[in-house]
């Protein structure tokens, strides 16, 4: 049966493609060529597209090109959260290409997720020739003010001798600070139009100076506080992921003894396995014992978080006994929505490199026997088994993933749709390294799942990857089973099947009287023959004792694989927070 | 001023002249809800770049929101908040005031007294201009109205930090 492997490289590192960069510099040409010729220079070896008259001359250019593999996906959403899923499993940027008018709508949903999520990506768009601009014209569509309030940043480019320098300020801009997606428009005619390809080797944007370095004075009043506190809890976010300060984060939760729990987005940035000081996921349907934490805790250092609503429940009752350090490359994450004792702005991974060279240059430690009474309380907490489920005649989709978890020992790359089976995978799967949980997190957006898993196995061919869907979801992008076939991507796509929208069910059934008001899903197509029809492979279980057989199947076979698991309809996501109240008034079953 | 949104913030941005960069502002003025009270904007002495002059109010978070979100924007090159600083503030606005063979003589006495200006004479209706800050405009404009106030054009304010100073006399010059 074949498992995830450790990742041997940087897969990020390795995918620099210098190739004949510099024949063509100072060469007259086609911006369409400009446009390949800049991707090459930013190393781009992958982007995931759709073609339409708007962009035909690039889609000309890319036949022509070998070091750039264009995967045709079946969906412009599809490519987004595909170059989405890709820049997360490999650490550089994701890249799409899409035409005007609709193929540029079609990326929106794509585009919000990667600006909640704060993921660097690149999406190109076709737009009508300049002169028809603002006439609408077939297929024109203002995608730069659509996607204005949802990118990072983004350009319409009116002249091809700025179509080189947009280019590659979008890159920067993407990559950077906190990183996030970034839109280029690029009208018909510039792209046939001729200019000179500079080769331009640095690029800079006058006003973006994002801020890597912390204050030392700040970090100073970090250690002092870090002296005084009894009761200190970590919480790590996705900027802990996407700086790559995991390893710091480790370093410093062991020497000081700090518990450590995460949001959904910080999931693997600690390892699950630390029985000791990992206390699971934080929030509406965080662990009993993180929740609890925060209530209790005297210092909270924040790193890389935004405080999202969903982890901090109702604000004014969050971290009360709390000094709070919070530690964020975007100062406008910081007091937005809980008061703040220190703020801290720089890049998390090297602020907590300061941060651990002070503890360390100071002689500064403490071992349990120094917080014996907040890790006991830690236990008792622990005790409180609210995550325990029994396995009886129907199958529970926790012990799916729970046996998925166990038979890929916590190695493999996972995505999520979104609802319970989001929840599932992130309460059930365990993860040891950051970069292998991949979810729409912010923005929550069913139909993410899959393709990008798609974009990380292209990103990760050495790895597992498996894509954790509930049935309401995977309908939703299900097209790119023609994509992962057509380009042999052995992606795995574990379907949780419980007839419903599920998560809205259990708001329903919670809080509206069980009135299950257009979430039953009794009508869906046969799975197994749906992914037989794309040429896939389609396997199912019905019954516990087939889970595991499923499984191992599934994964054992080198192929784009769809595994349906029929799993008790009316199963909840447990604990629960409501939403609005306390984060520490939890419902346990 | 201080009322039930907190107070009245005069910020001034310096941005990049180029198509959008407005949009960009006030998206995020209506996207995130924060308010705006008035709005200028035009080129500076360098042709790259804009100034915008925007009056918005809100509690101390708030406003410390409105600054670091307008200073993340790509195209914002500075964002300077006015308030408690030493400033000049002028706003023009053009009135039309109803001017009959009673009310005249009242309308061209509050036009001296606040150095207006009349700017156009028909038979029914003067044109007025006046400069000045917020609160000489407002002051202008209640006196205005027993008149009878027929139409106003406000250009909102535009700001200017004055030149910092030891002495206190230098920046009481004026005003
Ligand atoms: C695009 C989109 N539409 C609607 C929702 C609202 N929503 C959140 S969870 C959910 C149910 C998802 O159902 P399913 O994929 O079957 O997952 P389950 O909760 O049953 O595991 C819905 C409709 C959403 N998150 N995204
Ligand atoms: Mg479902």
């Amino acid at each position: 049966m074949t498992v995830a492997s450790t990742a041997p490289s940087e897969a990020a590192q390795g995918r620099k493609q210098q190739g004949n960069k510099l024949e063509a510099v100072g060469k007259e040409m086609k911006g369409a060529r400009i446009f390949i010729e800049c991707l090459k220079a930013e190393g781009v070896d992958t982007i995931f597209g759709y073609p339409g008259g708007a962009v035909i001359d690039i889609y000309d250019e890319l036949a022509k090109e070998e070091s750039i593999c264009h995967i045709l996906v079946r969906h412009e959403q599809g490519a987004v959260h595909a170059a989405d899923g890709f820049a997360r499993a490999s650490g550089g940027v994701g890249v799409c290409l899409v035409t005007s008018g609709p193929g540029a709508t079609n990326t929106v949903t794509g585009i919000a997720s990667a600006y909640m999520d704060s993921i660097p990506i690149v999406v190109f768009t076709g737009q009508v020739p300049t002169p028809l601009i603002g006439n609408d014209a077939f297929q024109e569509v203002d995608i730069v003010g659509i996607t204005r309030p949802c990118t990072k940043h983004n350009y319409l480019v009116t002249r091809v001798e700025d179509l080189e320098r947009v280019i590659r300020e979008a890159f920067y801009i993407a990559r950077s600070g906190r990183p996030g997606p970034v839109l280029v428009d690029l009208p018909k005619d510039v792209l046939n139009a001729i200019a000179k390809y500079k080769g331009l080797d640095s690029v800079k944007v006058r006003a973006y100076q994002p801020t890597y370095r912390p204050n030392v004075k700040q970090i100073r009043r970090v250690v002092e506080l870090i002296k005084e506190s009894e009761r200190p809890l970590i919480l790590a976010g996705g900027g802990v992921v996407l700086s790559g300060a995991s390893g710091e984060l480790r370093k410093l939760a062991r020497r000081i003894t700090a518990p450590v729990t995460t949001t959904l987005m910080g999931l693997g940035a600690y390892p699950g396995s630390d029985e000791k000081l990992w206390l699971g996921m934080l929030g509406m349907h965080g662990t009993y014992r993180a929740n609890m934490s925060t209530g209790a805790c005297d210092l909270m250092i924040a790193v890389g978080v935004r405080f999202d609503d969903r982890v901090t429940g109702k604000t004014d009752a969050f971290a009360k006994q709390a000094k709070i350090v919070h530690i964020d490359i975007d100062p406008t994450s910081i007091r937005k929505n809980v008061p703040v004792t220190i703020p801290v702005v720089g890049d998390c991974k090297r602020t907590l490199e300061a941060l651990n060279r002070m503890l360390e240059e100071e002689g500064l430690q403490w071992d349990e026997s120094e917080r014996e009474e907040w890790l006991s309380q830690i236990q008792q907490w622990k005790a409180t088994r609210p995550l325990a489920y029994d396995q009886k005649d129907i199958i529970k989709p926790q012990y799916v993933i729970e046996k998925l978890w166990e038979l890929t020992r916590g190695e493999a790359i996972i995505t999520t749709e979104v609802g319970q089976n989001q929840m599932w995978a992130a309460q059930y799967y365990h993860f040891n390294e950051p970069n292998c949980f991949i979810t729409s997190g912010g923005l929550g957006a069913m139909g993410f799942g899959f393709p990008a898993a798609i974009g990380a196995q292209v990103a990760r061919p050495d790895k597992l990857v498996v894509d954790i869907a509930g049935d309401g979801s995977i309908q939703m992008n299900i097209q790119e089973f023609a994509t992962a076939v057509q380009y042999c991507l052995p992606v795995k796509v574990v379907i949780l099947n419980n007839q419903y929208l599920g998560m809205v069910r259990q708001w329903q059934e919670l809080f509206y009287d069980k009135c299950y008001s257009c979430t039953c899903m009794e009508h869906a197509p046969d799975f197994v023959k749906l992914a037989e029809a794309y040429g896939a492979v389609g396997l199912r279980a019905t019954k516990p004792e087939e889970v595991v057989p499923v499984l191992e199947k599934g994964l054992s076979i080198n192929k784009t694989v769809l595994m349906e698991f029929q799993v008790e309809p009316e199963e909840k996501v447990y604990p629960m927070v409501p939403a609005g109240a306390p984060i520490t008034d939890m419902l346990l079953v | 001023m201080s009322g039930r949104n907190g107070h009245r913030h005069v910020l001034s941005l310096l941005v990049d002249n180029e198509p959008g960069v407005l949009a960009r502002v006030v998206g995020l003025f209506s996207g995130r809800g924060f308010n705006i009270e008035s709005l200028c904007v035009a080129e500076t002495i360098d042709p790259s770049t804009s100034r915008i002059t925007l009056v918005t109010s809100g509690h101390k978070g708030i406003i410390e929101q409105i600054k670091k979100q307008l200073n993340k924007l790509i195209n914002v090159l500075k964002v300077h908040d006015h308030t408690g600083t030493q400033y000049v503030e002028r706003e023009l606005v053009l009135v039309r005031v109803k001017a009959d063979a009673g009310s005249r003589a009242e309308l061209l006495r509050m036009v001296d007294i606040f150095r207006a200006r009349v700017v156009d004479v028909g038979t029914s209706s003067y044109m007025v201009e006046v400069t000045g800050d917020e609160g000489k405009i407002e002051a202008f404009l209640n006196l205005l109205k027993p008149i009878g106030v027929m139409e106003v054009a406000r250009t909102g304010s535009i700001a200017m930090a004055r030149e910092k100073n030891k002495g206190k006399e230098a920046r009481n010059g004026q005003n």
